[in-house]
Formats: C-alpha cells, sequence, structure tokens
C-alpha cells in the first residue's frame, strides 16, 4: 500500500519566470546589451515602427531582432530586408506569449549575442498574455494605434501597466476615426502615471526621431 | 493559448518538487487563482489534463482549483471593495486613488503525493 501524503507547496507559478527573468536582466546588464520587449495588438505595426527605428539607430549600435510568432517567418524576413540586421524567428509553438526562458533560449540562439548592444524582441500580437510575463527585458514598449481605439488602455489594464512608454500609432488617419488623442493619454496615464507616451506615423516617419532619442537615451543609462 | 503555457509552468514546478522529495506519483495538485489573473479554469483544467498525460509521473493527476476574490483597496476613503464588480474606481466616494489587494494570485498550494 502506498502512503499518500501532503506536501505543502505555497508557490507562486511567476515565481520562477520572475526569478529567471532577474537573472537574465542581470547578464544582460553584465553583457551590456540592452534587451526592448515589445508589444501590442497584431497589425497595430509593430515590424514597420521597428524597421525605422533600427535604420536609424544601426549606424550607433549593433542590433539583433527576435521576432515571435505563433508560425511562419513573414516578420523576420520583412525586418531583414528592410534594415539589413540580424533578424532571427522564433516559434512559440501555439502559444500567445514568450516567458523569460523562451527570451533567453532565443538569445541564445543568435551567435555572438553579447555582441548586440541592443536587443529588439518583437513579441506576440496581443494586448493580454504577453503583459504577464517577464521576458527579462530592459524596458517594455507598447505600440497602440488609432483603429484599435483610445479606450483599449481601460480594457487591457495589464498592459499598459507593464508598459515604459507607449506609442501611439497611425496618426495620419485619425481625422477617420473616433479616437480622442486626448482622452487615449489620459486613458494611459490612469494605468500608468510613469509611462512615457509618444504620438508616431510609421508611414511617414513622424514622431520616430523623438522615440530614437528617448530609446538611446534609455540605452546609455543601461549601458553605462 | 495561454492557459498551456502556465500549465507547462505548473508541471515544471512540481516535477522539480517530485524529485527533490522522493515522489512514485503525483495524485492531485491545489491551485490557488484569483479571479482577475486572467486565467479561465475550464481552459486550464482542459489543458491539464491533456498535459498531464504525457508525464509519467502525473498521470491521471487531478487538478483542484481554489478561487480567490478580488478586493481593492481605496487610499482616499479606506473602503475595500469587490474588484470585479467596480474596478478601479470606489464606488463609495468615486476616487481612482486605489490599489489591489488581493485578485492576482497564481499560487500552487499544495500536492498530493506518494
Amino acid at each position: 500500500m502506498n502512503e499518500i501524503r501532503i506536501i505543502e507547496v505555497k508557490q507562486s507559478v511567476f515565481a520562477s519566470n520572475d526569478k529567471r527573468a532577474n537573472e537574465l536582466r542581470d547578464l544582460l546588464k553584465e553583457k551590456k546589451t540592452f534587451l526592448l520587449n515589445v508589444m501590442s495588438s497584431p497589425g497595430s505595426g509593430k515590424t514597420t515602427t521597428l524597421s525605422l527605428i533600427i535604420n536609424r539607430l544601426k549606424e550607433k549600435y549593433r542590433i539583433g531582432v527576435m521576432e515571435a510568432d505563433i508560425d511562419s517567418d513573414v516578420d523576420a524576413r520583412t525586418i531583414s530586408k528592410n534594415t539589413g540586421v540580424d533578424a532571427i524567428q522564433l516559434h512559440t509553438g501555439g502559444m500567445c506569449h514568450l516567458d523569460a526562458d523562451m527570451t533567453r533560449q532565443g538569445i541564445e540562439s543568435f551567435e555572438n549575442w553579447a555582441d548586440y548592444d541592443l536587443i529588439i524582441l518583437e513579441n506576440v500580437g496581443n494586448l493580454v498574455c504577453p503583459a504577464e510575463f517577464d521576458t527579462g527585458a530592459v524596458r517594455n514598449m507598447c505600440i497602440l494605434s488609432v483603429p484599435e481605439g483610445d479606450d483599449k488602455p481601460l480594457k487591457y489594464p495589464l498592459m499598459f501597466e507593464v508598459s515604459n512608454f507607449v506609442l501611439i500609432n497611425k496618426i495620419d488617419v485619425l481625422d477617420y476615426f473616433d479616437f480622442d488623442i486626448e482622452k487615449c493619454r489620459e486613458n494611459i496615464r490612469y494605468r500608468n502615471p510613469m509611462a512615457d507616451i509618444f504620438e508616431i506615423c510609421a508611414k511617414d516617419g513622424r514622431g520616430i526621431d523623438d522615440v530614437c532619442e528617448y530609446l538611446i537615451k534609455q540605452i546609455e543609462e543601461w549601458r553605462n | 493559448m495561454h492557459e498551456l503555457g502556465v500549465v507547462f509552468h505548473v508541471i515544471d514546478e512540481v516535477e522539480e518538487l517530485a524529485k527533490q522529495n522522493d515522489v512514485k506519483h503525483i495524485n492531485s495538485v491545489t491551485l490557488q487563482i484569483g479571479t482577475v489573473t486572467g486565467i479561465v479554469p475550464d481552459y486550464l483544467t482542459d489543458c491539464w489534463n491533456w498535459a498531464v498525460s504525457k508525464h509519467e509521473l502525473m498521470i491521471d493527476c487531478k487538478l483542484n482549483i481554489e478561487k480567490i476574490e478580488a478586493i481593492t483597496h481605496c487610499s482616499a476613503c479606506g473602503n475595500d471593495y469587490n474588484t470585479i464588480i467596480y474596478g478601479k474606481t470606489c464606488p463609495n466616494c468615486q476616487s481612482s486613488d486605489t490599489y489591489l489587494l488581493q485578485g492576482n494570485e497564481f499560487m500552487i498550494k499544495e500536492m498530493e503525493v506518494y
């Protein structure tokens, strides 16, 4: 007869991920590599925006890009074609987000990842799950586009709470949507008073210089 | 799918603990889940039942879920209220200077083993 016993665990499920995320951040700090985690809905313009940012920063920094999707390598190829920097595609195998271990595996699949000054992780397009798992990134960036609506920070609170800065994209089509940009800023600040907010248009490049200037400041602070 | 990733996390953790404690089989695992974690217990159970069948130590391992109600505290008037109903705005004084007291927990409480 097997004796049945109870083991009390009392352990947070997210605790082990948080621990691994902090370990990864420590390693990145040591190697002076800045990891940027980019999150948004599908179709908000992540890949286009990143192409513009990378093209402005690639002279200054050595950059590697990790594209996370459930399937396909469309984004990695687009980034590689648009910018010429190293881009790899990560497949999540049906999962809706990346956790710290998957991020680390992705980073380690670059040939010499520590040579990069900046690694950009384009997370799975989704405003819910990616926010719940700390990837180990130094900063979280969220892109919200005008057609999605100014109420998204109210509907997806955690995403805006964990984002250090938010880009409001597609401001060229503001006239065609009931999108109140002041209301949107207010909604973001309601969730996260510390969030920095930028208005951009990835199609014509408006606002991108400001984002780059901001990013450079963040990267330099991290590396020094 | 979100719940599947979460299930993998839990299985990794309990398998590790099982090894440390010289366990032959895990009969059941009890989780405590807050009501604002965004985890859907039914989906979690479906993923669980599929995933445990792939792990020798956990064949037919039962999943028990204990819910933790979400409660928010208002810093302005000191009121504690139900987060699911009222969200971030205090129903007593309408302040939004509030914070979550409980409800975003996701804990492995215990496991029954032999």
